[in-house]
């Protein structure tokens, strides 16, 4: 059993299609494939020739499970690209409509795709069925909040209606959020429970020094703009990305790879967030992942799933905080006139730095358009984990293999929708 | 009796459809209780393969592997039915038609010869007999639910074909075309969002298609009235179910 394919040709329990094999030859693992067969749909040469306004609907089709990431990048480097300014409530409801998405997402995967990982089960389903059901259920409920954020600023769950370029086409009155934030608060005594429970479970002993890049912002954790840092000293404006990231097209994916410009994998998400921008969580986010061992310096990715369940409570925390703050603004949008030029912005997807850059012509119409997406920035740092983690059990039985595999890819909540333009494991002994 | 197999398939698509089960926080696990969850990768590891009472198909046709994949679902379901504007039209992918695939292809890759694609993104009905048509982009979980309840006692779902502008019209809302010139696909788009937009003081987009017997020429008319020109309704017409032929044949007017 020196030489062996270990393989998945469907990988479950991810947004979209994908693959993975890892290859071992003597004893050694020769190659890591993290496959993205999810078919290309070609957003970036369909946006040519439309009106910028159509960008934060077109695009949130990408993905139906951050649909708000998006909208958001793509208004950002619209109103660049225009030369305005959204700030006061309008940025705060974009940050509050985030701050939903951020907890609808995140418990998702947390509770439905991830934990059966660390509980042995196929799905959640399986898992409420055999003595976990009221976990299940809390989890479910909390989503529910999240969702409900997003519907009640957005219009709907999944591709909400009311984001426009300057905006929103609607805004909410003050005395509107009271049942809204009566299911906040009943939402964070299950976000507190969340943490610990995540927290539980038995973790693999492994990590790596990853290079962690994530927006960062002074005064606020970064969601939807700042300076794109990494915990090795990079920081540059948003508008530098080109000159130091770049994508890569390789045989085995729809989805272009995203590296460094020196060649260096790189790790966006949860834990990059955590790490680069620990200081700006809020009290009560900070103290569960004190109660609960998290170290502010994690560098084990299974714990992962520990780092959405305390990003969760703080987009709680946070959209309780824009609640209260609320004061209604004088227009729902900015108003302008459609320019030529060029816009980029990044902000911060749950699992991910999400970057577009368009060119507008003087009519206000899309020139091009570049959208590099977080599953697409992480798929070397995957294959990487798959090489590094693995080599020590390449002796178990292939089902074990497979199961540490699936667990590794899984701690990114990899979007393989969003990255095609991205799974299946195969582990190839020969 | 034994509980109905369910099979939950994706082809191309954004996930948002599939998500919208997963997103009935509410009846979820009630639906787990009178339903076998066979196949739902999104789900679950569980890969049941064999024969489905009902198989939900989210996406449309863009690649030869899935033209070759849904004849074989086709084979092994009872009951097939289209989840949301990709699978029922063709959804944002088929922008493509009619279009230059090379020069796509080109735009977004740079190794042209990884990319296996048809040139075409088409609705699963252009490849199989569909049994029912859920439209929507994204579906409306109220809808998802009536259809569950519905195909689980074998009656057809109440999912009325109405323009969207009744449901407005019922909700009270404000109209954004007559008072403020607002272009909207209200009148000629099929009901079951509840007239999500014009409630946010927005023009309709047509996302859940073309009701019956549209009259997209009579809107259009009244469209260039207001100011609207031929690229504007063009654009209009042209998003979630461009393929949609009464939204696609308008278009193509207004080239």
């Amino acid at each position: 059993m020196t030489d062996k394919i270990i393989k998945v040709d469907m990988l479950a329990r991810v947004e979209g299609e994908g693959a993975f094999k890892v290859v071992v030859r003597d004893g050694k693992i020769v190659g890591t494939e993290f496959r993205i067969f999810e078919p290309p749909r070609f957003f970036e040469a369909f946006l040519q020739g439309r009106d910028h306004t159509e960008a934060p609907d077109i695009t949130a089709r990408i993905c139906g499970i951050c649909p708000v990431a998006y909208q958001m990048s793509s208004v950002h480097a619209m109103e660049m690209a225009l030369g305005i300014t959204v700030d006061g409530p309008l940025r705060d409801l974009r940050r509050l409509l985030y701050c939903g998405e951020w907890i609808e997402s995140h418990v998702l995967h947390a509770a439905m795709l991830h934990a059966p990982d660390f509980l042995g089960y196929a799905g959640a389903i399986e898992m409420a069925k055999d003595g976990h059901g009221d976990v299940v259920k809390l989890a479910l409920e909390y989503k529910k909040a999240g969702n409900a954020i997003v519907s009640f600023i957005g219009g709907r769950e999944i591709h909400p209606i009311n984001v426009r370029v300057g905006g929103f086409y609607k805004v909410p009155r003050k005395a509107d959020f009271a049942p809204l934030r009566e299911q906040l608060l009943r939402a964070r005594d299950l976000a507190e429970t969340f943490v610990d429970w995540t927290a539980s479970f038995d973790f693999p002993d492994k990590e790596r020094d990853y290079t962690m890049v994530s927006l960062a912002h002074g005064t606020e954790y970064p969601m939807n703009e700042g300076r794109v840092v990494s915990n090795k000293g990079l920081d540059i404006a948003v508008t530098d990305w080109p000159a130091h990231f770049r994508e890569d097209h390789v045989a085995h994916s729809n989805a272009l790879q995203g590296f460094m410009v020196d060649g260096g994998a790189y790790l966006c998400g949860p834990v990059s967030r955590f790490n680069n921008a620990y200081d700006q969580l809020s009290d009560r986010a900070k103290a569960a992942a004190q109660r609960v061992g998290l170290p502010r310096d994690c560098k084990n990715p299974y714990r992962s799933i520990t780092v959405r369940a305390v990003e969760s409570l703080y987009a709680v925390d946070e959209a309780l905080r824009i609640i209260d703050t609320y004061e209604e603004p004088d227009a729902p949008f900015v108003d302008y006139a459609p320019r030529a030029g060029i816009g980029m912005a990044a902000t911060e997807a749950p699992r991910g730095l999400l970057f577009h850059r368009y060119e507008l012509t003087e009519d206000g119409s899309i020139k091009t358009a570049q959208i590099v997406p977080p599953t697409s920035q992480n798929q070397p740092s995957i294959e990487q984990d798959l090489q590094s983690f693995i080599a020590d059990i390449l002796d178990r039985p292939d089902a074990e293999i497979l199961h540490l595999c699936e667990q590794t890819i899984r701690n990114y909540d990899p979007c393989i929708s969003c990255a095609t333009h991205f799974l299946e494991l195969d582990i190839d002994r020969a | 009796m034994s509980k109905p197999r369910l099979g939950v398939f994706k082809f191309s698509s954004c996930d948002g459809c599939q998500l919208s089960l997963l997103d009935c926080e509410d009846e979820l696990l009630a639906v787990a209780g009178v339903i076998d969850i066979a196949y739902f990768p999104e789900a679950t590891r569980a890969d049941d393969v064999g024969h489905y009472d009902i198989a939900f198909i989210e996406g449309s046709v863009t690649t030869p592997h899935e033209a070759e994949m849904i004849q074989d679902i086709r084979a092994r379901s009872t009951a097939l039915i289209t989840l949301g504007a990709c699978a029922t039209s063709g959804g944002i992918q088929a922008l493509k038609n009619g279009a230059d695939t090379a020069a796509f292809i080109d735009a977004v890759y740079a190794h042209p010869e990884y990319i296996d694609t048809l040139d075409t993104a088409t609705p699963i009905s252009d490849h199989v007999t569909v049994d029912f048509e859920l439209r929507g982009c994204p579906i409306s979980k109220h809808q998802l639910i009536e259809l569950v309840a519905a195909t689980l006692v074998g009656r057809t779902p109440q999912t009325p074909a109405h323009a969207t502008c009744i449901d407005c019209k019922l909700a009270g809302h404000v109209c954004v075309m007559v008072t403020q010139g607002t272009p909207c696909l209200g009148p000629v788009t099929h009901a079951g969002c509840g007239a999500l937009c014009p409630g946010y003081a927005r023009g309709c987009y047509g996302c859940f298609g073309p009701k019956e017997t549209a009259n997209t020429a009579s809107l259009t008319a009244q469209l260039a009235v207001n100011g609207a020109d031929r690229r504007q309704i063009h654009r209009l017409l042209q998003t979630f179910n461009a393929n949609a032929p009464e939204f696609r044949q308008e278009a193509e007017n207004h080239d």
